[in-house]
């Protein structure tokens, strides 16, 4: 078994765990697990800046923020905590169901390079050539999608305050 | 048609969010914005289609689809965008929630209008993204219960639909070595038996499904356009779901993948899924959006009908009825917000005898009606004679007997909803009932118009508008 595919597991289970986990602290956790596993997995496929990006924004930063906010929230009590993780439990258990039903279709599918690889139109390119000068529409296309979020957030915030 | 509404955002709120007034001034301005988007189609359609966009092209570093199917589906996103935007006007309380409607309005449009043009996979998942995130926002907009239920419910389906169409995305990535259509074309063609290929390829459709509310990837549909506001539900309906779901998968099949036989009994076996669970559910609708959405559903269904048929004249059939579906959809949403808000209420039990006090709403819902029935001579006729023929030509017999069939319920659940909310006796407590307002009306007679003229004049509009979309078929 290579060190790729005990990660790839291990991702998968901190996955799972975050989803079935009992508490929102724990998902948070169980969110950065896993985004730290998949930042070595993009590291080992020689992508080095993207393994940063995905550690620090989505291990770090995405956590501290998650982490920040549970911490104003009210916390449940044992009883409240036991009920939660018992109706995620029921509603959630069909998960690594279906995910032990995929990767048995996949394993039977045999799935090998029968296909033509296509050789890619420039090599190694750096990221500030891939960004600006191969995917300047799908950036700015990210730019909107941040204007739509902090419009959702401008509408959620200002709806508080009059309340 | 992305820089049109993206730098109408931007104006609009750095000139129009200032005070009341000016919030007031931003109305007028997204509807300049709107009809502009249209004018620019139809003035410089022959010119859009005979010079490349270079400049453009060279700024984004991509180039972009400016083709008939293209221009029908910028003329469906800008009208009911204008629908949208008279309906948030009657309906939302004050110009401060209508000012913010409008900004996730024209991105929403900003969305749809890239996801039109984009002739590569990955701009397509990001153009998709921005329509789906202010989608979200916009059905959660009311922040009751029921609005936060579908806008979730919409948020997960629609997150599943993303993983689908990214692993679909990174799969062909790895056999193309690119993610432009015409790279991942060649790809395909060369590979087709490929295991993996064959597995992309199904990924992606079912997250088309997934996007396009089909059956049996339905279920955010109803609750989201229940729980919307009257202008969402106008907006998801006349537009979005079909940019997000049914164009591209119409774009996705005769552009990237084969279009052979597999492929379409697949489409044509979700259609006619779609269409008989989408009207038997509706039957037994109380609410009055909830039919609609169920009817919305069994709708799509025919377009699928039409595209699985493989024929040019099957993808006519299907693309003419994409846009009269958004026509007179809309214009049932639309009826159903003035409905909505003169009675207070979208229980159809509660309703009856309302064409009585509004009597313009009650006409031009008829004419919906009877064009989604399919009934001569209006648009929706024309539109599913041409499915059936295309159907029968291609010898899928069974499927075109369905088709017919299933126009019977649609008859059905339609005359049950006419009966209970517009005929018969005024209920009580509806005595003083008026019409919507001018601006309202005039889109409801407008979109009836549409409906009317382009049933009358159907030679007309399918030797200029609908008939040249057969050169999707021509690689």
């Amino acid at each position: 078994m290579n060190i790729d595919l005990v990660i790839l597991i291990l991702t998968t289970l901190a996955a799972i765990w975050t989803v079935m986990g009992r508490s929102l602290l724990k998902a948070a956790i169980g969110l950065a697990i896993t985004s730290a596993l998949i930042s070595v997995m993009i590291f080992r496929m020689n992508s080095p800046l993207a393994a940063v990006f995905e550690l620090s924004v989505c291990a770090g930063l995405i956590t501290a923020i998650f982490v920040s906010t549970i911490s104003m929230t009210k916390p449940l009590t044992h009883k409240e905590v036991l009920q939660v993780s018992k109706d995620r439990m029921k509603r959630y258990i069909y998960l690594p169901v279906i995910l032990a039903i995929v990767g048995a279709v996949l394993i039977a599918l045999k799935l090998k390079q029968d296909f033509t690889i296509a050789p890619l139109a420039v090599a190694q390119p750096d990221v500030q050539t891939v960004l600006w000068d191969f995917r300047r529409l799908d950036v700015i296309g990210q730019v909107i999608i941040l204007i739509a979020g902090a419009l959702g957030i401008v509408i959620l915030f200002e709806e508080k305050k009059t309340k | 048609m992305i820089l049109i509404p993206l730098f109408g955002v931007i104006i609009l709120n750095l000139v129009f969010a200032a005070n009341e007034k000016t919030r007031k001034a931003a109305f007028w301005f997204a509807l300049v914005i709107f009809i502009l988007q249209i004018a620019a189609v139809i003035f410089h359609h022959p010119v859009l289609r005979n010079n490349s966009l270079e400049q453009i092209d060279s700024f984004f570093k991509v180039s972009f689809f400016v083709d008939h199917l293209t221009f029908i589906m910028f003329i469906c996103i800008g009208m009911v965008s204008i629908a949208s935007l008279f309906v948030a006007r009657y309906t939302m309380p004050n110009d401060d929630s209508r000012f913010k409607f409008k900004n996730l309005l024209i991105l929403a449009s900003l969305g749809m209008s890239g996801i039109v043009m984009v002739k590569d996979l990955f701009s397509l998942y990001v153009f998709m993204e921005i329509t789906a995130v202010s989608s979200f926002l916009l059905i959660a907009y009311p922040k009751n219960l029921d609005a936060l239920e579908g806008s979730f419910k919409y948020l997960i389906l629609s997150s599943v639909a993303t993983v689908l169409m990214l692993t679909s995305v990174g799969l062909l990535f790895i056999v193309a070595g690119s993610t432009s259509f015409s790279d991942i074309a060649l790809a395909i063609a060369n590979s087709r038996s490929s295991t993996l290929v064959v597995l992309a390829m199904g990924l992606f459709i079912c997250g088309l499904f997934v996007k396009g509310g089909l059956v049996p990837f339905h279920g955010w549909l109803p609750d989201a356009y229940t729980a919307a506001p009257a202008p969402v539900s106008v907006l998801l309906a006349g537009v979005v779901t079909k940019a997000a779901g049914i164009y591209t998968l119409i774009r996705i099949v005769t552009s990237l993948f084969p279009f052979d036989q597999p492929i379409n009994n697949v489409i044509m076996l979700i259609g006619t899924i779609s269409i008989f669970v989408g009207a038997l559910a509706a039957i037994g609708q109380d609410n009055f959006k909830r039919m609609l959405a169920y009817s919305s559903i069994s709708q799509m269904g025919y377009i699928l009908l039409g595209l699985g048929a493989g024929t040019p004249l099957g993808i006519v059939g299907a693309v003419f009825h994409l846009f009269n579906h958004s026509v007179f959809k809309s214009l049932l949403f639309v009826n159903s917000a003035a409905v909505e808000k003169e009675t207070g209420t979208c229980d159809m039990n509660k309703m009856g005898g309302i064409a009585q006090k509004m009597p313009v709403t009650g006409a031009t819902s008829i004419i919906a009606f009877l064009s989604t029935c399919g009934i001569p001579p209006l648009s929706g006729f024309w539109s599913k004679v041409i499915i059936v023929i295309a159907l029968w030509q291609a010898s899928q017999y069974t499927y075109a007997a369905l088709a017919i069939l299933a126009s019977i319920i649609t008859v059905a659940y339609f005359l049950s909803m006419q009966r209970r909310v517009f005929f018969g006796k005024l209920k009580n407590g509806f005595e003083n009932l008026k019409d919507a307002d001018t601006g309202v009306i005039t889109v409801s007679i407008i979109l009836a118009a549409i409906t009317v003229g382009a049933g009358i004049f159907f030679p007309f509009v399918y030797n200029v508008f609908i008939s040249p979309v057969k050169e999707l078929l021509i690689r």
